[in-house]
């Protein structure tokens, strides 16, 4: 593959049970384009991850999924309440969702640290009150 | 060891097997979904007492072998649906959580 092939999704804000979505529609697309197993399961846990973010704090968002021939890039956008502070967000366990959604097994503060367990390279840029994008990559070689 | 096989001798009653030969590798226990999908591995038993419809998209992501749902937990149809359509293994036990992990251990 010489040229890089992009997924777009829209993630919907409104219903918790229906997130998943564009995970399980990047987890298709990647296998068809033969993209190892391994690399496919860390590639939309990420994504999944993000799409649960965007659904519990942001109201959805979109996410694009960049196929290229030396990696796999995710980036997700939203314009929700933003992160006041990232280190903390990043920690295993820290968490702000609230306990509606803890009673569905979300909330655990895991988020973000499985994303940045799964990808190679991960930022964040987030403005409070804005939103925030995050980008994340995972290489094929 | 497939999941059929599995179902079969630890007496688990199966919700939905689309995927009945797929071979087991090991298991995992949790009901916190992220946690799940940061420790879990491909092709293992998941065995959870969480039955909401999150956790077909979560054993799908993660490319569970098969979810067991303990301790008597049920499961609603539209849950089984789904598991069908994305070809998700959901099984039931009657058994406590420990109980069930144990006769899974000695099985695979």
């Amino acid at each position: 593959m010489s040229e890089s092939l992009t997924f777009h999704y829209d993630v919907d804000g409104e219903d918790f049970t229906s997130a998943g979505q564009a995970s399980v529609q990047v987890k298709k697309n990647l296998r068809r384009l033969g993209i190892p197993p391994e690399i496919i399961r860390q590639v939309s846990i990420a994504m999944y991850e993000g799409e649960i973010n965007m659904v519990i704090h942001a109201g959805g968002g979109k996410a694009d999924v960049i196929v290229s021939e030396d990696k796999i890039e995710i980036i997700l956008e939203d314009h929700g309440p933003g992160i006041a502070d990232v280190e903390l967000a990043m920690q295993e366990g820290y968490s702000t969702a609230p306990d509606s959604v803890r009673s569905l097994g979300f909330g655990a503060g895991m988020g973000l640290p499985n994303m940045k367990r799964y990808m190679d390279e991960m930022t964040i840029d987030s403005v409070v009150g804005k939103g925030t994008t995050i980008k994340m990559a995972v290489y094929l070689s | 060891m497939t999941v059929k096989e599995l179902a079969e001798k630890c007496n688990f009653k199966t919700a939905a097997l689309p995927d009945g030969s797929r071979e087991i590798d090991g298991c995992y226990i949790g009901d916190l979904l992220s946690w799940v999908m940061g420790r879990a591995e491909a092709d293992c038993v998941w065995i959870t007492i969480m039955s909401n419809l999150n956790i077909i998209a979560v054993a799908s992501l993660a490319d569970v072998a098969c979810i067991v749902l303990s301790e008597s937990v049920t499961v609603e149809d539209s849950i089984v649906k789904l598991a069908e359509e994305k070809g998700v293994n959901v099984l039931l036990s009657d058994k406590k959580t420990y109980e069930t992990a144990v006769d899974v251990y000695k099985t695979i």
